[in-house]
């Protein structure tokens, strides 16, 4: 039993370093700046995913704020780089900082409701970000910030003429959520998470320290998500708060997870690699009429993954492993 | 303003409240009504005060359409009941917005000079727009009528007998899914009487639900759950909260008012204020 566990975690470690490398061959081959597009922002949405799944999938605490994170990450980046000066490497770690703490000070009142009263506390503490953000004249307030081109440069993270430099960090951010997933899941934090959200009141008995495990997993949730809001600031190069800190992107990032099946390793990633690029498509082929029928056609699709995969679509895959077996 | 909010709430108080299913698709309902109230106006010359209860039978179908369809099935997830709901009805509302842009457009629509639209009343003095008046009205009688409902008569035992414990109350006979059914066909028909009364002052188009249903949501949680009387005290508070925010604060901070005193109050009471769930 140990054995094959300890066997089946370094599967996982295998088939992801394969996938890493076959991932990184692609855009060598495929030149296509829309399909880039579309894989970098597969990726970004899967490593987004997976950190929101580490708070909701994993310890339970379904945040429907995320993008809270995701904005700060990308204000700090951008307004660090176009006050200041600062590359936005630095402007990265701070927003991941900062965005750490505010989850910890969050996290101090928020983790004492349950359920519902928490989920919507999330909602309106995001939503009240959005509107002093949409009314702080310094930061660009509801007509967002533009990140000025001052040429390709690593040191800058700017790069006018190829994507290839955006895919390959969203990749290695894709790598690193689920590094980080990976090793907290068969750590002692993990293990409590998933005590915490199967049973508070039983865990806290058996010694489980809920409350900071509540805590350490906002932290690192909110980190990693700040760190992906950065990334989109310096690709897009122009944020607006309504697009980065509406509560409609808090659930865009949750939903890869959802479908994909939460609390799992890979749900995350499986999720936004189907999801995402049907989204693009859609939006690019049908959406262009401004008439509505590429909501139709998104709205239902999630409608009918929701119903008719309630466990995520992981859940295909380890029956037919377990057929063969 | 502050019964308004209530009026809109009062249909989510019953589902999100009471039955215990999450609904976010609230705000699209609201919307469809109010579209509902427009079309009757435009094209048959139907006031809205007259239609109020069409769009309400309306709504009532529709209500009870999407839970047959749609979260009968959510409900019966083995897995992460409360994602299954979230999305699908997420889902469901983008789906509705799309409906909305394909066959209305996204233009602003208003229904101009309603019996009650633009006309306002004094009261000792204090002018009051007759429309929010009518509409605070109707929100006290919904909420009467809903409090009466549910703590008086059968159908009200059954509904929270039914979220308590579905298998107990098939054993004595009642039918869960037409229970529920009825409950959001009940639910949403309140949302179409808000819809109704809000289209003769509010324009009219696809995303207008979703600012209004944020509320709603805070409001229904404010109060807490499984308490009509909390959601009608909720949506008392929203409304002084706003109005006193928007005299210190720029209007467009108005809701941030609404958001701090949610949390205030369940960090000190973590179940809102009437709340029992």
């Amino acid at each position: 039993m140990d054995k094959s566990f300890t066997e089946r975690r370094r599967r996982e470690l295998l088939v992801a370093a394969s996938l890493t490398v076959v991932a990184a061959l692609v855009p060598l081959f495929i030149k296509n700046p829309n399909v880039q597009n579309i894989m970098i922002l597969t990726l970004m949405f899967g490593a987004l995913s997976q950190s929101w799944n580490i708070l909701s999938g994993y310890c339970g605490q379904i945040s429907l704020g995320h993008a809270l994170y995701f904005g700060l990450g990308a204000y700090t980046t951008t307004l660090l780089f176009t006050k200041f000066g600062v590359p936005p490497w630095f402007g990265m770690l701070a927003g991941g900082a900062i965005s750490a703490l505010i989850a910890m000070a969050l996290g101090y009142p928020c983790f004492r409701l349950g359920g519902h009263y928490f989920a919507i506390a999330t909602i309106v503490i995001a939503e009240i970000g959005l509107l002093l953000i949409q009314n702080w004249e310094w930061a660009g307030a509801a007509l967002g910030i533009e990140m000025p081109v001052r040429g390709d440069s690593w040191l800058k993270f700017q790069f006018a003429r190829s994507k290839l430099p955006y895919f390959y960090f969203a990749l290695a951010l894709a790598c690193i959520a689920w590094f980080v997933t990976w090793l907290l899941e068969d750590s002692k934090w993990g293990y409590w998470w998933r005590a915490v959200k199967d049973n508070p009141d039983a865990a806290q008995s058996l010694g489980v320290v809920v409350f900071d495990s509540k805590m350490g997993a906002a932290a690192v949730s909110a980190f990693l998500v700040a760190i992906g809001g950065s990334f989109y600031a310096m690709y897009v190069s122009y944020i607006d708060p309504g697009s980065v800190m509406g509560f409609q992107f808090s659930l865009l990032m949750a939903l890869p997870a959802v479908l994909g099946g939460i609390g799992t390793l890979w749900g995350p990633l499986l999720g936004a690699i189907i999801l995402i690029p049907l989204t693009e498509l859609t939006r690019s082929y049908i959406g262009g009429s401004g008439r509505g029928v590429d909501l139709i056609v998104y709205g239902t699709l999630i409608v009918v993954i929701a119903l008719a995969r309630p466990e995520g679509l992981i859940g295909l895959f380890s029956r037919r492993k377990g057929a063969t077996r | 303003m502050g019964l308004l909010y209530g009026l809109i709430a009062v249909g989510l108080a019953l589902i999100f409240g009471l039955m215990d299913v999450v609904n976010f698709a609230h705000g699209e309902f609201l919307m469809l009504a109010m579209y509902v109230t427009f079309f009757l106006f435009t094209f048959f010359a139907i006031d809205p005060l007259l239609s109020a209860p069409l769009a309400a039978a309306a709504l009532f179908v529709l209500g009870a359409v999407v839970y047959l369809v749609i979260v009968r099935f959510a409900m019966r997830a083995k897995a992460n009941v409360g994602m299954v709901q979230i999305f699908a009805t997420f889902g469901l509302a983008i789906v509705m917005r799309g409906l909305a842009q394909l066959f209305f457009t996204a233009d602003y629509r208003s229904v101009p000079n309603s019996w009650l639209g633009g006309k306002t009343v004094s009261v000792a003095g204090i002018f009051l727009p007759q429309p929010q008046l009518f509409g605070a009205l109707v929100a006290i009688a919904a909420f009467g009528g809903l409090y009466l409902f549910i703590n008086r008569t059968d159908f009200g035992r059954a509904l929270e007998a039914t979220r308590e414990d579905p298998g107990a109350v098939a054993l004595v006979g009642i039918d869960k899914n037409r229970v529920f059914a009825l409950g959001w066909g009940l639910g949403a028909a309140l949302v179409g009487l808000a819809g109704a009364i809000m289209a003769s002052f509010f324009y009219i188009y696809p995303d207008v639900g979703a600012s209004f249903a944020l509320i709603a949501y805070v409001t229904v949680a404010l109060g807490g759950f499984g308490s009509v009387f909390g959601a009608f005290a909720g949506g008392i508070i929203v409304g002084l909260v706003e109005a006193t925010t928007a005299l210190v604060l720029p209007p467009s901070l108005k809701s941030v008012g609404i958001y701090a005193v949610y949390l205030l109050v369940v960090f000190v009471r973590p179940r809102g204020l009437f709340g029992s769930m």
